[in-house]
């Protein structure tokens, strides 16, 4: 049977960036940074494909909202084997709500199977559209999916999803990591499910794939056009950086080390 | 009125978690400077045990919605029976902790109330209600942003270890309510792998023993000197994501968030993602074989040496000196 998932690709900082704060303390400092598509999301559409390559076929679509740089990931997206990129052009600020009311509406129009969103961005951090989008939609909410083999194992090797679909397509198993270890839920379908670090390792664009990515046509959208009201509720007063560590000593061995420990540290 | 509620969180027995103590201290702070009352929300088949605990942590009223359906505290049914709540005591602040739970379950409720919401939030600042704004992290920790939240409901999870925990002050008052329960089930929980552990929980240890990388999956060391000290064991993502330790174990940006008196960093290079979920420590002790390690750049006591070597020695001078 099948099925339509809708994944995300929001455009982020590359984690090894080093993020500066600007002059101002209102932003980062742009220059010199690179950008890739938020890596849980990634993992998202790595998931979509393996689930669509098991039930025999469908449509994975992928959706981002900002600037035309947004274009950047969506192809990044299409050439891992996403067959159809929706973009939702808004420039300025964007809180969750915003973007989890695009996605309602981009769903309302789609009307896929299931949605499978990275957990959280790691820009800001917020973990939160997920869980919007499911209780806006009325669909049930599995996040921070996870699954119980590693990285290394044989069902990852031969590139199987995590995500347990029904015969019926009806229900939908996911194993969560939870407080105190690993959680299996069901899920009526349609699911918003949100993914955690260890559901899978996305695949790499073939060149093929990259290929043809450029010719998939792009979908393109407002808040506005789709009816959502695109102002942030959220408004970031100040930025800064954490106050730093001051920098330690290095010991010369392990008596040195259980010395400062117990008479300057005092911590055993 | 500007009250806060906060959402209660048991643990698998039905006991409090203690990440709520945390959550309630964040709700103090934030009642304190809007003037409101602090209020709390417990769900569970039946709350009134939970409910008596909790009115014990200067809370004015702890509301306890007793239900069938609430036996799993699934966000689907967790969202409605908490914005009942809120709607009903006007809350201006709904919180939890920022547990697997709370960053579950805190989003959709948001949702529900048509709430704007700030994740992980470290610190309230501002003197009325008016001017209140919230510190959180962003890029892993990188940068903390102050922000306003303009809706008038405002949602929040709170860093458990930017917020000491509650203490008992006076009783306040339980009231029953009953949720009604949903027209269809959209999910439940049909099985719990427990990671058991005879050693105190991560989130919770004064002393924390991690390993990374350079453990090569092998942490008999780790847990020794974790044994000698009564700390809880730690890992970096590398040994999570290769299937060397559970995942539970997992220190960072994107994993536990841990603030102990003592963190023994062994065989870990120190991304920032790790770095991000342990710099709050008192004391960092790094242990590597590499000297330019950016875990020394966090350390208080770094120690450049073979973490196989150095564990063992460290384990029997901990044990001579006891």
């Amino acid at each position: 049977m099948p099925i339509k998932i809708l994944v995300t690709a929001k455009r982020v900082e590359d984690y090894e960036s080093k993020i500066k704060v600007n002059a101002q303390g209102n932003g980062i400092v742009l220059e010199g940074l690179k950008y890739k598509i938020n890596p849980f999301d990634e993992i998202g559409v790595e998931e979509a494909l393996r689930l669509v390559a098991k039930h025999g076929g469908g449509e994975v679509v992928v959706v981002s909202v900002g600037t035309k740089d947004v274009h950047e990931q969506l192809r990044h997206a299409l050439a891992m084997g996403a067959t159809k990129a929706i973009w939702v052009n808004h420039a300025g600020p964007l809180d969750q709500m915003t973007i989890a009311g695009c996605l309602q509406k981009v769903i309302e129009k789609e009307k896929p199977d299931l949605a499978v969103l990275g957990k959280q961005a790691i820009d800001d951090d917020q973990n939160q559209v997920g869980q919007y989008l499911a209780e806006w939609l009325g669909w049930s909410q599995a996040t921070f999916a996870s699954k119980e083999e590693s990285m290394e194992s044989e069902a990852e090797k031969s590139k199987q999803p995590a995500l347990k679909l029904s015969a019926d397509a009806k229900t939908l198993t996911v194993v969560r990591e939870v407080d105190g270890g690993l959680e299996t839920i069901e899920c009526t379908m349609p699911c918003v499910v949100t993914t955690d670090l260890r559901l899978n390792q996305p695949r790499y664009a073939s060149l093929p794939g990259i290929m043809k990515a450029k010719s998939k046509p792009i979908e393109e959208h407002t808040p506005a056009t789709l009816g959502v009201d695109g102002t942030s509720k959220i408004t970031v007063t100040k930025m800064e950086h954490p106050p730093a560590r001051k920098a330690g000593i290095k010991v010369p061995d392990i008596a040195a080390l259980v010395d400062k420990l117990k008479t300057e540290a005092k911590v055993i | 009125m500007s009250n806060v509620l906060i959402v209660v969180e048991a643990q698998p027995d039905g006991s409090l978690r203690k990440a709520t103590l945390n959550a309630l201290t964040a709700g103090q702070q934030i009642a304190a400077k809007t003037g409101g009352e602090l209020h709390a929300v417990v769900l569970a088949k039946d709350a009134s045990a939970l409910a008596n605990t909790v009115k014990e942590y200067g809370v004015k009223i702890v509301h306890a919605g007793s239900a069938a359906h609430l036996a799993q505290f699934t966000a689907d049914v967790v969202a409605p029976a908490v914005a009942e709540i809120a709607v009903a005591i006007k809350a201006e602040y709904v919180g939890a902790a920022a547990t697997q739970a709370g960053r579950d379950v805190m989003p959709r409720i948001a949702a529900r109330l048509k709430a704007a919401m700030a994740s992980e939030i470290l610190g309230v600042v501002g003197s009325s209600a008016a001017d209140l704004q919230l510190t959180r992290p962003m890029w892993a920790g990188a940068v903390i942003a102050t922000v306003k939240l303009g809706t008038p409901i405002k949602c929040f999870t709170a860093r458990t270890t930017e917020f000491p925990l509650a203490e008992k002050s006076g009783a306040g008052e339980v009231k029953a309510f009953s949720p009604a329960a949903p027209a269809k089930a959209l999910q439940k929980v049909v099985s719990f792998k427990e990671v058991k552990s005879a050693r105190p929980a991560l989130t919770e240890a004064k002393i924390v023993v991690a390993g990374g990388r350079g453990t090569k999956g092998d942490f008999k060391d780790v847990n020794g000197l974790a044994d000698e000290l009564g700390a809880a064991v730690g890992a970096s993502r590398a040994v999570c994501d290769a299937g060397w330790q559970p995942n539970d174990l997992q220190v960072g940006q994107t994993g536990k968030v841990v603030a102990p008196s003592l963190y023994i960093a062994a065989g870990i290079s120190g991304a920032i993602q790790h770095i991000a979920g342990m710099k709050g420590s008192k004391t960092i002790v790094a242990i590597n074989k590499d000297g330019d390690a950016p875990i020394f750049q966090v350390a208080d006591y770094g120690l450049v040496a073979d973490l196989f070597k150095a564990l063992p020695e460290l384990q029997a001078a901990v044990k001579a000196s006891k």
